[in-house]
């Protein structure tokens, strides 16, 4: 579904990845796991096509597409989500509003015919149930006033809104509370775990795993995947750090 | 103004003229420039007036009466000079709400100019002007507060804010407060910024492009200056018409 090859990317021309490849099939969950600085938020960027993040060499293929060919929106309307480690705020746009605008420029990108508002809603609501979001914090403005914790939350209740195939998820543990883990990672199975979907999990820490387990787990460090393993490898780093490990 | 200086055309560098457009000034019919429609609220009743300014200069005179409430709400697309002026005089307990958005390219240049006297105690009044522009266009607010003598109690706020699209456009603020009494509340604030790339980044990425992202954002902003408007059916149709005038205008 996603082919890595020899990514180099650099941001304010400095270099931060250093040649990483990685192949990541249908129905397949990868972890990154990797120390400050070793360029895991990066490798989201450039898959979400932020814009300084800058490839200079390497190629990713996505469902047999050249992703890094496509806009930020082209590769959301391909399947591609994003989840962000800080979700931004916007005031003056509603959840609702942001998103069913984004549900239906995806789907008009794809052909398909746009949801009605009464359509959207039941959804909506629907997703919001599965994250445990409270449907009122969606008629508020994106982000504005969320905790930590309701804006992850909200990030995986728009993700399952969306239905993405492939989703690379940025720290999406961090800031959440042990309650707020268990209910965001049932979030990550129940909308990801299929035989045609594909999530990359970026993390620093094994917590996540326990609920969203991992087919794969890499070492990124210096830019590059400098070790890659079963689930075990996991619990190795958190026992005996990344140091010793990688 | 005084009657001496009717004949006479301002120019830019007159205080309350220094950002507007000086080959405008320089062709304009005095007697067009100075003509101003007068406006009173009786005591405790409350109007409220909507409308699109069109090129040219537009002055308006407001006296609003004890108790009372005088909303006005403009959207200012036009150009290449459009100027709305408004001076309002309160009496005790009156209140003025005014909202207004300049939004436009090319060289357009656009502006509000208020002027409020608080003339006695316990009135109060709030201002939101928003610009968006583009090209070399300009967006300007002129906001003059005066809070006379015995006009205690009195609560004035005025706030401008600006999202300039493109290099090479251009906004001003320039408020003036003139405060003559004690006991009063007296805010103002104003900020010139681009549009939030860390917003539009984020709504590409849920599959937004960018042109419904930027509209997004800019009827976001654009709205705080409608938000006063109580009938949602009005506030929704301004808000549509200061963002038609992004249709196919923007680059």
């Amino acid at each position: 579904m996603l082919q890595i090859t020899n990514l180099h990317a650099e941001v304010e021309g400095k270099p931060i990845l250093n040649g990483l490849s990685l192949t990541v099939n249908a129905g397949e969950v990868h972890a990154i796991m990797g120390p400050n600085g070793a360029g895991k938020s990066t490798l989201a960027y450039v898959l979400g096509g932020r814009p300084g993040y800058e490839v200079t060499e390497g190629s990713v293929t996505f469902d047999g597409q050249d992703l890094l060919a496509l806009e930020p929106h082209e590769r959301a309307a391909a399947g591609l989500f994003l989840g962000f480690q800080y979700p931004v705020e916007i005031p003056g746009v509603s959840n609702v509003q942001f998103l069913r605008e984004a549900l239906n420029a995806q789907r008009k990108a794809r052909g398909e015919e746009p949801l009605s508002g009464g359509e959207f809603l039941k959804l909506a609501r629907e997703k919001a149930g599965l994250l445990r979001l409270d449907m009122d914090m969606l008629k508020r403005s994106v982000n504005v006033g969320f905790s930590g914790g309701e804006k992850k939350r909200a990030e995986m209740v728009q993700m399952g809104i969306l239905d993405p195939v492939f989703a690379v998820l940025d720290e999406t543990d961090s800031g959440l509370d042990i309650d707020a883990l268990r209910v965001v990672g049932e979030g990550i199975n129940a909308i990801m775990r299929s035989p045609r979907k594909a999530v990359l999990l970026i993390t620093h820490y094994q917590r996540l795993l326990d609920y969203v387990k991992p087919d794969f787990v890499h070492v990124l460090a210096k830019g590059r995947i400098v070790k890659s393993g079963g689930p075990d490898l996991a619990l190795e780093l958190e026992r005996e750090g990344y140091e010793a490990v990688a | 103004m005084n009657a001496s200086l009717a004949s006479v055309v301002p120019t830019t560098r007159d205080e309350d003229w220094r950002y507007a457009d000086p080959d405008w000034l320089a062709a304009a019919d005095p007697a067009a420039l100075n003509r101003w429609r007068e406006l009173a609220v009786p005591a405790g009743e409350t109007l409220c007036e909507t409308g699109i300014v069109e090129a040219g200069v537009d002055r308006l005179r407001v006296h609003v009466g004890r108790d009372a409430r005088f909303a006005l709400f403009l959207v200012n697309p036009a150009g290449p000079y459009a100027r709305a002026e408004v001076e309002v005089t309160l009496e005790e307990g009156a209140h003025f709400e005014f909202g207004g958005v300049t939004l436009g390219g090319g060289r357009k240049r656009q502006e509000f100019v208020t002027r409020v006297f608080h003339a006695h105690p316990h009135a109060s009044s709030n201002q939101v002007v928003r610009a968006v522009q583009w090209g070399q266009a300009t967006g300007n607010f002129l906001g003059r507060i005066e809070v006379a003598r015995d006009a205690q109690k009195t609560d004035a706020a005025q706030n401008f804010r600006a999202i300039l699209l493109e290099k090479g456009a251009a906004a001003n603020a320039k408020p003036e407060l003139e405060i003559f009494a004690d006991d009063v509340k007296c805010a103002h604030g104003a900020a010139i910024g681009a549009l939030d790339r860390a917003a539009a980044f984020y709504m590409a990425a849920r599959g937004l492009p960018p042109e419904i992202a930027r509209k997004l954002l800019i009827r976001a902003f654009v709205a705080d200056a409608f938000a006063a408007i109580e009938d949602a059916g009005l506030r929704e149709r301004m808000l549509e018409q200061a963002l038609a005038g992004l249709e196919g205008d923007v680059v």
